[in-house]
């Protein structure tokens, strides 16, 4: 009998385990149905279906092509993950190992940052063979997809916190916070474009900062300044991951 | 204070879901080593107990520590020592049986080279080693039972929770798992166990606790349980033709009653060699010829009946 960690509060041995269960989740879960539909089949044709009839430009369609990806992809995770281990009860096996709360949160968030990362590049790439436009600065396009990632797959991971009997009741309520944030963000249209009261509400969707920072990357000229985008993408980072940690830890004290 | 020869000591612990009590300020403490039994009916506050000091749900009241850490304040300390084998097999059904057993073993921080040696010793034991790369779900539920004993060992735990390991299992993987069980004990491991199956208990364990009601009914050695309820202790007798008559029996010493149902007739008593004794006084005086006599203490299950129908009639 042997306890292979002396100090598992150490910071180390809780970064150990969140990438053990990011790598748990690549594993089982990036090639879930449900990940690949709500996180790429579905903003796909979302946009397609907006665009059909529409004279948008493509230095609009591409940034917000990348954002969308990026939004719906990192925010998918999180909802699937954890009503998924819950049903299994594979949920409550980890919960009895030695890994915080905080490290299987930040393991299931990194899973979203690196599924919304790594899938961003597809449009990038589509946009820059099929379209005209051109990375103009990389510096805020590569912010904005790697800290709106952050940023979206916090939220997903948020809403995956209250338990739920069927997995597809997490989907539907992420789908009712996503789809709304969508049309208010500047994603099909600039946000100084937008109707007013939109134009309004847009500064407090974390998306709004992350696709002004990309199509800032596009040679767009932004709607917020440069230096709030990130720093209000942080400040979200920061609630949402505060707020996930508070509501798992609220269910899962109650054995939820 | 902390007695550093338990490992598992429980103080006061309650927990209570919307105002309805599911363990009632039990207590007892687990040595290091021991094969401990938690017995109990269906709903009594068995599961919701190992959950509390294996982590998974957290007290409303009172205290416990694993291997001298509070499973609240120090939770993941406590739960570095631990391993937890659930009545369903939760195993990650889309993942080999290897990479479900190195996933568990990584999650503990065991090393790469001793997890693989470690398993692969598992596999052998529990054999399972010709289906490593399956994945689990293929397997039955008897082979899943297996793996997960074989991922709760590979992190080498000083404490071992298991959870009705054997309910609804094939012949063969039960025997696997009991023996297994039998050989960690021997090894020095401390195993909680939780089971209906009173033979297994008594069999296994050293000593047994028996929660009804969400609260401790008894806990001691099987055979001083056994002992505890004298009235229930009993001498079996079998005449080859006639008998003796209830009015006979009862007016033996210490008899408190009779059974007559079937040809081995019980005669409960709280001195059973005395009234053996007696027994047989009385049938030779009559002429009456015995053809086997015995005196016996109950079953563990007669124990578990007992304590949990007198807990009943105390609330009633």
């Amino acid at each position: 009998m042997t306890v292979y960690v002396e100090n598992t509060n150490s910071w180390r041995f809780q970064l150990h385990g969140a990438l053990v269960i990011l790598k748990k989740n690549i594993v089982l879960y990036y090639l879930k149905p449900p990940v690949l539909i709500f996180g790429v089949l579905f903003p796909v044709f979302f946009f397609l279906a907006f665009k059909m009839g529409r004279p948008i430009t493509p230095e609009n369609i591409v940034p917000g092509m990348v954002a969308m990806a990026v939004w719906f992809t990192a925010s998918a995770v999180g909802p699937l993950v954890t009503p998924w281990e819950r049903r299994a009860k594979t949920y409550e096996r980890l919960i009895a190992t030695p890994v915080s709360l905080q490290a299987m949160i930040a393991g299931d968030i990194l899973s979203g940052l690196l599924f919304g990362a790594c899938l961003s590049i597809i449009p990038v790439i589509l946009g820059l063979i099929l379209t005209d436009v051109a990375i103009t600065s990389f510096l805020p396009l590569i912010a904005g997809v790697i800290l709106g990632a952050v940023s979206f797959s916090s939220l997903g991971v948020l809403l995956a916190a209250p338990p739920a009997s069927s997995q597809s009741n997490i989907m539907l309520l992420s789908n009712l916070v996503r789809l709304p944030l969508l049309f208010v963000s500047g994603i099909f249209l600039p946000i100084s474009e937008m109707p007013i009261w939109a134009r309004w509400v847009s500064p407090f969707s974390p998306l709004s900062y992350a696709g002004d920072l990309i199509a800032i990357g596009f040679g767009r000229r932004g709607y917020f300044s440069l230096w709030l985008n990130p720093l209000m993408l942080i400040v979200f980072t920061a609630i949402l991951i505060w707020g996930s940690y508070k509501f798992h830890r609220r269910w899962r004290s109650k054995g939820l | 204070m902390v007695n550093e020869h338990n490992a598992i000591e429980v103080k006061g612990l309650s927990k209570t879901f919307n105002g309805t009590v599911a363990v009632n300020v039990i207590s007892f403490s687990v040595a290091k080593g021991e094969l401990f039994g938690f017995l109990g009916p269906n709903g009594a506050g068995k599961t919701t107990t190992v959950r509390m000091l294996t982590g998974v749900l957290k007290p409303s009241d009172g205290t416990a520590t694993i291997q001298g850490h509070d499973i609240c304040s120090e939770a993941l300390q406590s739960r570095a020592h631990i391993a937890v084998v659930p009545e369903e097999a939760n195993v990650y059904l889309d993942m080999s049986v290897w990479q479900n057993i190195m996933l568990m073993a990584d999650l503990y921080g065991v090393p790469r080279k001793q997890r693989t040696r470690k398993a692969a010793e598992l596999l052998d034991a529990l054999g399972l080693s010709d289906r490593r790369e399956y994945k689990a779900r293929t397997l039955s539920k008897g082979l899943r039972q297996r793996l997960m004993l074989c991922a709760a060992l590979v992190s080498e735990p000083e404490i071992l929770f298991l959870d009705e390991p054997t309910s609804g299992l094939d012949v063969q993987s039960r025997q696997i798992i009991l023996k297994i069980i039998r050989q960690l004990s021997d090894e020095g491991l401390t195993i909680f166990l939780t089971t209906h199956n009173m033979e297994e208990a008594e069999k296994l364990c050293s000593r047994v606790a028996i929660i009804n009601e969400g609260e401790i009914a008894a806990i001691d050695t099987p055979d001083r349980l056994r002992s505890a309820i004298q009235a229930r202790q009993y001498v079996e007798v079998v005449f080859s033709d006639n008998k003796l008559s209830t009015q006979e029996f009862e007016s033996l010493s210490g008899v408190s009653s009779v059974d007559l149902s079937s040809n081995a007739i019980r005669v409960y008593t709280e001195t059973p060699g005395k009234t053996a004794t007696e027994i047989a006084c009385l049938a030779k005086s009559k002429g009456i010829e015995i053809e086997q006599l015995c005196t016996r203490k109950p079953a563990l299950q007669e124990v578990f009946l007992y304590f949990t129908s007198q807990d009943k009639k105390e609330t009633e």
